[in-house]
C-alpha cells in the first residue's frame, strides 16, 4: 500500500495526437488547479515548518536542536531505526523471495497478511503490545517477576515501530521481483550457482534499487513514526523520547519555535527520502531504455 | 521443467516444482515474523474483547463519547478520501497526460505526505490553518473556522491521502490503451462523452482502491490529526484519540473495545481493497 507503487512519467504517454486530448485552454486550467491544490495542501505546510523554525532566530533553531533532550531524543530515534530496519529488511527479502520466486496456495492471502500493519491505526499498534507486555498484559506478571520491562522502554517502542514498518520493504521488492520473473535464476541454478550466489549474483543487481527505496521508505516511518510509539514510550523525557515525541512535547508547552526547529530535521528526512525516490527511477528508467535499444 | 526440479539436490523448493532453492527457509522466517510481531500481538485485542461480557463491551461501544468519536473519525475520512478522489485524479491525469515545466518536481511534491513525519504534518497544518495562521487569517473573515474543528481534521486527512489515490490512478491511466479512445473518437463522441462513458469506467476500481486507502488510513490516523482537532469530546475527539484517553486512564478493556470495532472495519476495507487490486491486476494481464 503505502509507497508500494511506484510509477515512471515516461515522456512517451504525454504525447498524444490532437483528436484524443483537451483543447490548450481545458489543460492549462486543468493543470493550475493540480498546481494550487498541491500548493495549499502539500507545500504550504512544508514551507511554514522553516518559516516557523526560524521566527526567532537563528540562535533559538540552534539551541533546540542541540538541546540534551533534543540530543537524546535524536540518539534514540537513530538507534530505534538501526534494529528495526534491519530486521524488517531481512523479512522484505524473505518474503518477497517465497512470493515472487515460488507457486503456493495463499499466496494473495499472505499479501494481504503483510499489508495488515498499514490497515491499522497506529494507535491500536501501540495498544496491542500494552496488551502483551503491559502490567495488566498477558505477559505482563511473567516479564515483571522476571524484572524485565518491554513496554514504556526501549523495546515496546522498537516492537511498535517494527510493526508498523512490516510492509514497506516487502512490498516495495514483491512487484519488483515478480515482474523480473525466475528465468534468470533458473538459468543460475542450471549452471550449478547454490542459494546465496544466485541472490547475491543474479537477484540483487536486478532489485537493489527498490530495495534501496524500500528501506529508505521503511527507515522515514520507523523514524517518524508517532501514534504507536506515543503509546508504548511512557514519554520519559531524555530516556524513552523520540523525535516525533519530542517535538509534541515542545509544542504542547508553546515552545513553537524549537518544536518547528526540531521539525525540520525530520523535514529533511523527508527530502533524502524523496531524493532518493528520483533516484531510483532514474536509474529504472536507464536500465529499461538500455533493455530496449 | 518438471524433471530438472525432480533431479537430485536441486529440489529442496520441491515443493513449489521449482529448481531455485531456499523456498523452506525464506517462507519458514517470513510466517514465523508475520506471526510473532504482527499476528499474535493483534490477536491479543480480540482476546482481550473476550474477557468482556457481551453487555460490557456493547455498553462501551455505544456509550455516546464513543459513538461521536466514530462519527467524527468516519465521516472526516470519507470527506477526505472524496476530496482526495476527485483532486487525486485530476493531479494523476495532469502528470500522465499533460507536459508542463516543474512536473518532475510537482511528481515528487506527491509523495512527500508518505515521506513526512505525522506529527510534522500536524503542526504545519495547525500554524496554517490557526486562527493568526497565514490560511486562518484569510479564512476568519469569511467566518470560516478551520484549526479545531471537523473542517481541520478533513485538511489534514486530505494531506495524508492524498499519495493514495495518485499514486493508485497514475499507473492505470498510463497504460490506458489509445486505441479505445481512437475508437470512441471514431464512433463520434466527443471528449466529455469519451471521459464519462469511456475512461471512467476504465480508472473506476484504481480510484475506489485509492479511495479506500485514503479512507483506512483516515480512520486510523493519529499524528497528524491531533494537534489540529482540538480533541473536544463529543465535538473534535477522534476514535484513536479516546483510544490513548482510555489508555492514560488505564481503563484498557474500554480501549480495546473501541479499537476491536475500527480493526474490524479496518480488515473490511483492506479485503475490499486487495479484491480490487486482484481484479485490476487481471485485466491488465488479460488486456495485455
Amino acid at each position: 500500500m503505502a509507497g508500494a507503487i511506484t510509477t515512471h512519467l515516461s515522456s512517451e504517454a504525454s504525447k498524444r495526437p490532437k483528436h484524443i486530448t483537451e483543447p490548450a485552454l481545458v489543460r492549462i486550467v486543468l493543470i493550475t488547479i493540480a498546481l494550487i491544490f498541491l500548493a495549499l495542501v502539500v507545500l504550504l505546510p512544508l514551507v511554514s515548518v522553516f518559516v516557523e523554525a526560524f521566527k526567532k532566530g537563528f540562535d533559538v533553531y540552534r539551541a533546540a536542536i542541540t538541546d540534551p533532550d533534543a540530543l537524546s531524543a535524536l540518539r534514540l530515534t537513530l538507534l530505534v531505526a538501526v534494529i528495526a530496519v534491519p530486521l524488517n529488511t531481512l523479512f522484505g527479502i524473505s518474503a518477497a523471495w517465497a512470493i515472487s520466486k515460488f507457486r503456493f496456495r495463499g499466496k494473495q492471502f499472505l499479501i494481504t497478511l503483510i499489508d495488515l500493519p498499514f490497515a491499522v491505526s497506529p494507535v491500536i499498534s501501540g495498544l496491542i503490545y500494552i496488551l502483551m507486555f503491559g502490567a495488566q498484559g498477558f505477559f505482563g506478571p511473567w516479564l515483571d517477576s522476571h524484572g524485565i520491562q518491554l513496554v514504556f522502554a526501549l523495546p515496546g517502542i522498537v516492537l511498535a515501530t517494527v510493526f508498523v514498518t512490516v510492509p514497506f520493504i516487502a512490498r516495495e521488492l514483491i512487484p519488483l521481483m515478480q515482474a523480473q520473473g525466475v528465468a534468470e535464476e533458473e538459468a543460475a541454478a542450471s549452471l550449478g550457482a547454490k542459494g546465496w550466489q544466485i541472490f547475491w549474483r543474479v537477484t540483487y543487481p536486478n532489485i537493489k534499487w527498490g530495495l534501496l527505496y524500500g528501506i529508505i521508505l521503511c527507515n522515514a516511518r520507523a523514524m517518524g513514526e508517532f501514534g504507536a510509539v506515543s503509546v508504548v514510550s511512557g514519554h520519559i523525557r531524555g530516556q524513552t523520547n523520540t523525535l516525533p515525541l519530542h517535538i509534541e512535547i515542545l509544542y504542547n508547552e508553546y515552545q513553537f519555535s524549537a518544536s518547528f526547529a526540531v521539525a525540520s530535521l525530520l523535514v529533511m528526512l523527508a527530502f533524502v527520502t524523496l531524493i532518493v525516490k528520483s533516484l531510483m527511477e532514474w536509474q529504472m528508467n536507464k536500465r529499461a531504455s538500455a533493455q530496449i535499444v | 521443467m518438471k524433471g530438472s526440479s525432480r533431479s537430485k539436490g536441486r529440489s529442496r523448493g520441491g515443493k513449489a516444482r521449482n529448481v531455485l532453492p531456499g523456498f523452506g527457509l525464506s517462507m519458514g522466517f517470513a510466517i514465523v515474523y508475520l506471526s510473532l510481531i504482527v499476528l499474535i500481538p493483534l490477536a491479543s485485542v480480540f482476546i482481550k474483547t473476550t474477557g468482556l461480557s457481551f453487555a460490557e463491551f456493547w455498553g462501551t461501544v455505544t456509550n455516546p463519547r464513543v459513538l461521536a468519536s466514530y462519527r467524527i473519525s468516519f465521516f472526516t475520512a470519507f470527506s477526505a478520501a472524496a476530496v482526495n478522489m476527485v483532486f487525486g485524479l485530476l493531479i494523476a491525469w495532469v502528470l500522465v497526460r499533460y507536459r508542463f515545466p516543474g512536473k518532475k518536481f510537482i511528481d515528487s511534491l506527491v509523495d512527500l505526505p508518505f515521506a513526512l513525519p505525522t506529527a510534522v504534518a500536524g503542526i504545519a497544518l495547525t500554524a496554517i490553518y490557526a486562527p493568526n495562521g497565514w490560511m486562518g487569517k484569510l479564512l476568519q473573515p469569511l467566518g470560516l473556522k478551520v484549526a479545531y474543528t471537523p473542517l481541520g481534521i478533513t485538511i489534514a486527512l486530505i494531506f495524508i491521502g492524498i499519495p493514495f489515490v495518485v499514486r493508485t490512478v497514475q499507473p492505470v491511466l498510463q497504460d490506458l490503451n489509445k486505441e479505445i479512445e481512437e475508437a470512441a473518437v471514431m464512433l463520434g463522441a466527443y471528449r466529455m462523452r469519451t471521459f464519462w462513458k469511456v475512461i471512467l469506467p476504465e480508472l473506476m476500481p484504481a480510484l475506489l482502491t485509492g479511495f479506500a486507502l485514503a479512507f483506512a488510513r483516515g480512520i486510523g490516523e493519529y499524528g497528524s490529526v491531533v494537534f489540529i482537532s482540538g480533541n473536544m469530546p463529543m465535538k473534535t475527539e477522534i476514535a484513536p484519540l479516546l483510544i490513548m484517553t482510555k489508555l492514560e486512564q488505564f481503563d484498557y478493556a474500554g480501549a480495546t473495545a473501541i479499537a476491536l470495532v475500527m480493526l474490524v472495519v479496518s480488515f473490511l476495507l483492506l479485503l475490499f481493497i486487495n479484491f480490487m487490486q486482484w481484479r485490476i491486476n487481471r485485466r491488465v494481464v488479460e488486456g495485455g
